[in-house]
């Protein structure tokens, strides 16, 4: 298992292939590069934001195997073979908003829209797996979120009605 | 900011990784990324190579074993959350993984990383302190087993060999009907504690604690069992008045100053908190 001068050849830029949105994409990454910035930079899906850079404020976020990951905590090179959902893949291929897209459109729970492809991530992570979440629930997932602009309160509404969209009340 | 440039290896067993850690000089084991992939972003931590454990399934596990419970080290903090194991047998530690960052950081933060993280104030490190864990760490000269006691070298600091990585943990649950309470202190949910506070309580037949475990997070550089506050309480009924003695013990523990929290805060927060936890324990130990 002997690795000659390791450095400058497992540095280099390597092929990655992914599904994101459902679509196969093949890409270059060095093992620096994160997962946002190669989705951002490499595939040009410009919907995912950068934040912070350091996991706090939770703008980068997507779905890795339907697991909402902080997309600048995750180098490109790991995503090699998972299948991502990004902010583009939300809405249904004919342009229809999600529920939560809808939800967010029609109560205000956005401004200026920074953290909100992230907050949309994760709120669908939520209610893939619970469409009758309380407050409670919605205000935990978005812990991992910041905005500086709402005050969250129209945020939880609208998730929680976005619930209620899908229950098809 | 943007990772500094290094080289990248993703080992698929635990023996190609070891192999590697040996090999590699400058190497560094990124496990769940969610506190080393930050520090490369800063630029706090410039390794020459990362060594990828991601993609070893053998390390990702939660499993019944004699009397332990072990997990393997790249078990997610999230499996830890929904795991029935966790929940039935060690109730202590389910009630602390809540605390541990978002659901987005436990979706891909790992037992291990945590531990080898070992952030004084982070849960897992204090929840293995209190529970008196067995930490099992692997070279290529073979496996050891470290008492999570002797594993904080120093400050963020494990007991291991540059070429060791940490492979399992293992932890005896407390016997049925035992008390236990986790509290924290933090500005926000999710952030870092400012102080933590990890109680576990046993009665004896004669109605006397036979077992107390008192630990505190976030007031020195590794969490820290409360030896004296746990003595003052055993073989006593547990009456507010025993509590009022740990309580007083706590208030005069050993704190860290830092830029934002001086020590006498840490210190009357520790008071509080295990005040508050041994009441809840008790509670759940079917007294009071």
């Amino acid at each position: 298992m002997s690795i000659s001068n390791p450095i400058p050849d497992l540095s280099a830029a390597r092929p990655i292939t992914l599904v994101v949105n459902g679509k196969t994409c093949n890409g270059h990454a060095e093992p620096r590069v994160n997962l946002v910035d190669f989705l951002r930079g490499e595939l040009h899906l410009t919907g995912t934001h950068v934040g912070c850079e350091h996991g706090v404020c939770g703008a980068c976020t997507v779905l890795v195997d339907g697991v909402s990951t902080r997309g600048c905590l995750m180098l490109a090179v790991q995503a090699d073979g998972t299948n991502i959902c990004t902010i583009e893949g939300l809405s249904d291929p004919d342009g229809a908003f999600h529920p939560l897209q809808k939800a967010f459109h029609e109560l205000h729970a956005l401004q200026c829209g920074f953290c909100t492809p992230g907050i949309l991530m994760s709120a669908a992570e939520l209610l893939a797996s619970n469409n009758d979440p309380g407050e409670d629930a919605v205000r935990e997932v978005l812990s991992g979120h910041l905005c500086r602009c709402t005050g969250y309160t129209n945020i939880v509404t609208a998730i929680l009605r976005a619930a209620a969209i899908m229950r098809g009340e | 900011m943007k990772a500094p440039a290094f080289a990248y290896l993703a080992p698929t067993t635990v023996e190609q990784a070891l192999g590697y850690l040996h090999e590699v000089e400058g190497a560094r084991v990124l496990a769940g990324g969610q506190s080393l992939m930050s520090m490369l972003n800063m630029r706090y931590a410039f390794p020459d190579c990362l060594i990828d454990i991601n993609r070893i399934p053998a390390l990702s596990y939660i499993r019944e074993s004699g009397n332990l419970v072990e997990f393997g080290s790249m078990t997610r903090q999230r499996d830890v959350e929904f795991s029935n194991i966790v929940a039935t047998r060690l109730p202590l530690l389910r009630e602390a993984i809540l605390h541990v960052g978002h659901r987005q950081t436990r979706n891909r933060g790992t037992v291990g990383g945590s531990l080898c993280q070992l952030d004084p104030s982070a849960e897992i490190p204090t929840i293995a302190t209190a529970m008196d864990a067995k930490v099992s760490v692997a070279s290529v000269r073979g496996t050891r087993a470290i008492d999570m006691a002797d594993f904080p070298a120093g400050y963020m600091n494990p007991a291991m060999e540059p070429d060791e990585m940490l492979v399992s943990i293992g932890i005896e649950p407390w016997p049925q009907g035992h008390g236990h309470a986790f509290l924290e202190f933090s500005r926000r949910h999710g952030d870092f504690a400012i102080v933590s506070t990890a109680v576990l309580l046993l009665f004896g037949e004669d109605g006397l604690l036979s077992r107390v475990s008192i630990t505190l997070g976030g007031i020195a550089a590794a969490p820290v069992r409360v030896t004296l506050a746990e003595n003052v309480l055993l073989q006593t009924r547990g009456t507010q008045r025993d509590v009022e003695r740990a309580v007083a013990i706590c208030l005069a523990v050993d704190s860290t100053s830092d830029t934002y929290i001086p020590a006498w805060y840490r210190q009357r927060l520790a008071g509080a908190l295990t005040g508050r936890a041994l009441n809840i324990a008790l509670k759940r130990a079917g007294k009071q």
